[in-house]
């Protein structure tokens, strides 16, 4: 007792108010250092960028005020880019669809829960390339896709999936569903399960049915998860890239946002042109989240 | 006081429950109620399941069908016909070789082994800093650091570029380590959660035994944090393992492939050799799914813990 009463005398008047007022300082100056020079300093040059014809080379950048962003709104290439983001909304919404159904069912006890929770789940953790791939080959004519329609009894529905460019969209977006579906099904699993029991136990005493059990339990207790995954969902359709850019390099009417972003950017040297592209692509992630967290507050912001 | 010591194992997820957070539920619970459950909806729900487990489970095994075969039998064969040998690994062998995949998974180890401890080092410090100090403007760090996780970091690369190539890092794997350590805020949330459930007491108390606040973080806060260190190498881990964009587009030297790049650089010389391909695919996928097997608790954890901050 004697020690630490004197270890007290010995340290606290050292502390001076100055080197307490810097310490925070200290261990905030490598992360906050990265945060601006890879989050903000990008940001803000975009921002420059977008308001010139720079080609990502000359020492001049010629401000050329908002041209670059009327070519975004006015050439059809630009505003079909919008148009092809559209599938990956819808594959998205169908994705929440799919995961809230197998999540709900799943959280109710299944045989070889585990396993189906397992197959579900495991095509998010896989590579992109590997799943491009995978996707590639089966969307190849003839290939399984193709078998396996044949084998069902479904083979007047064969088609051309990557070459046809009224369907191509439709194949790429279900792959990026294949991928993401797992996801949100685990995320809605985990909030559907902690949704305290006593409540099921009640209401079935009271004599409610699995759908009103979903419809007043389950529903409301998982509101929140629901719309974060409704965001990211949204903002992850819109800046869709890796799939696209893998499978069919843009070819076929499948060039999305951030794959025109990065053409014009690093194929066709149009760096002020591309920032463009990329801040209207930001500023409607933005706008998304906004809407949904006014929509949808926080209750429990743990942060500030 | 040790119990004290002992944190929750994972930062629970902060959902609107309240009280204690009971895993499964409704297991068991609801096997007396089945009774009254029809036939039909049971058959319908294993048959849903079945069908989506197919829908996974297809695609992925027709690749592993493909790479077990000769280039004489994959012509031959249709693709959801098995292989006649299924110990036949020379188009693996051939991948590996050819394919540059060695290369990739050692680039791939140096950035993931490098990243990882940048991360934990730079989210552990700003989460100390921000958890344990009162100082001016803490309320405009947090807001640079919350508006951050807003800008997806896919949007901003056509910027991003132009600082990476000032720095010089272009080419070089430190541009995405620079990357993968420096855009990560996600992590940050995930140990300032984790530190709050760290009673202060603990650090008034290595204080009046003589330690400094560096002491604290390095003793006694950052040995506490283990869990949350181990969330935040699963989901970063699988993250960088998985990424594409980064090193396609900061690292075009062959030598520098990752095993994303070097998987995507390969399929240009092998064109329609699906089984070799295929056998590529593979060496990527399985240490995906050996990973999971192993750690499927904490990588579900992880992945909640991580998506909902």
């Amino acid at each position: 007792m004697t020690i630490s009463t004197k270890g007290l005398v010995r340290v606290l008047p050292k502390r001076s108010t100055r080197s307490r007022r810097i310490t925070p300082w200290l261990f905030l100056l490598v992360p906050l250092a990265l945060l601006v020079t890879f989050t903000y300093v990008p940001v803000s040059n975009m921002l420059y960028y977008s308001f010139t014809s720079w080609d990502g080379l000359d020492a001049n950048k010629a401000l050329v005020g908002f041209s670059n962003y009327v070519a975004v709104f006015t050439r059809p290439q630009f505003l079909n880019v919008f148009a092809v983001s559209l599938y990956y909304v819808a594959a998205s919404i169908i994705q929440m669809g799919l995961a809230l159904y197998f999540a709900t069912i799943l959280s109710f006890s299944t045989r070889f829960r585990n396993l189906f929770k397992g197959i579900l789940f495991f095509p998010y953790l896989i590579n992109t390339v590997a799943i491009s791939f995978v996707f590639l080959y089966l969307f190849q004519p003839g290939g399984t896709l193709d078998t396996v329609l044949g084998v069902i009894g479904l083979g007047g529905t064969q088609h051309h999936w990557l070459g046809d460019p009224s369907i191509v969209n439709f194949s790429l977006a279900g792959t990026s569903l294949w991928r993401y579906l797992g996801l949100n099904f685990v995320l809605f699993l985990g909030a559907i399960q902690s949704v305290p029991g006593e409540l099921y136990e009640a209401a079935e005493l009271d004599g409610a049915n699995r759908w009103q059990q979903f419809r007043y339990i389950i529903a409301p207790g998982i509101k929140r998860i629901i719309s974060l995954s409704f965001i990211l969902a949204i903002s992850g359709s819109l800046s869709a890239f890796e799939i696209p850019f893998i499978m069919t390099g843009g070819a076929n009417g499948t060039t999305t946002f951030v794959i025109k972003a990065y053409q014009e950017a690093f194929t066709y040297s149009q760096v002020g042109l591309a920032s463009a592209l990329a801040v209207v692509l930001l500023l409607v992630v933005l706008v998304v989240t906004f809407i949904q967290r006014k929509l949808v507050p926080d209750e429990d912001v743990s942060l500030s | 006081m040790t119990t004290q010591l002992t944190p929750p194992k994972t930062p629970t997820p902060s959902t609107t429950t309240s009280g204690t957070i009971t895993k499964r539920p409704v297991n068991g619970r609801k096997l007396r109620s089945s009774r009254v459950k029809s036939t039909a909806a049971v058959t319908g729900k294993y048959v849903s399941l079945v069908v989506m487990s197919l829908i996974v489970v297809i695609p992925l095994v027709v690749v592993l069908f493909a790479s077990l075969k000769t280039s004489a039998e994959y012509a031959r064969t249709g693709p959801l016909q098995p292989p006649t040998n299924w110990l036949n690994f020379a188009n693996f062998a051939k991948a590996f070789t050819d394919g540059n995949m060695v290369v990739g998974f050692i680039n791939t180890g140096f950035i993931l082994v490098v990243s990882l401890i940048g991360t934990i080092l730079i989210g552990t410090m700003a989460a100390y800093a921000l958890d344990r100090f009162d100082f001016r403007f803490k309320k405009v760090v947090f807001g640079l650091f919350l508006v951050a996780t807003l800008v997806p970091s896919v949007t901003t690369q056509v910027a991003t570029f132009q600082v990476v190539l000032a720095l010089g890092l272009f080419d070089t794997p430190w541009a995405a380590i620079a990357l993968f350590t420096g855009t990560d805020i996600i992590s940050i949330y995930i140990f300032v959660q984790f530190m709050q459930s760290i009673p202060k007491s603990l650090d008034e108390a290595a204080m009046i035994d003589g330690a400094n606040r560096f002491g604290i973080y390095w003793r006694v806060i950052l040995p506490l944090l283990k869990p949350a260190i181990a969330t935040v190498v699963i989901i970063k881990g699988i993250a960088i393992y998985n990424e594409f964009f980064i090193p396609f587009l900061y690292m075009p030297d062959s030598n520098l492939g990752t095993i994303s790049t070097a998987l995507y650089r390969f399929k240009g010389p092998y064109g329609t050799q699906w089984e070799v391909i295929g056998a590529g695919t593979m060496i990527v996928i399985i240490p995906t799914l050996v990973v999971f097997l192993l750690l499927q608790k904490f990588i579900y954890n992880g992945i909640t813990s991580g998506a909902t901050k």
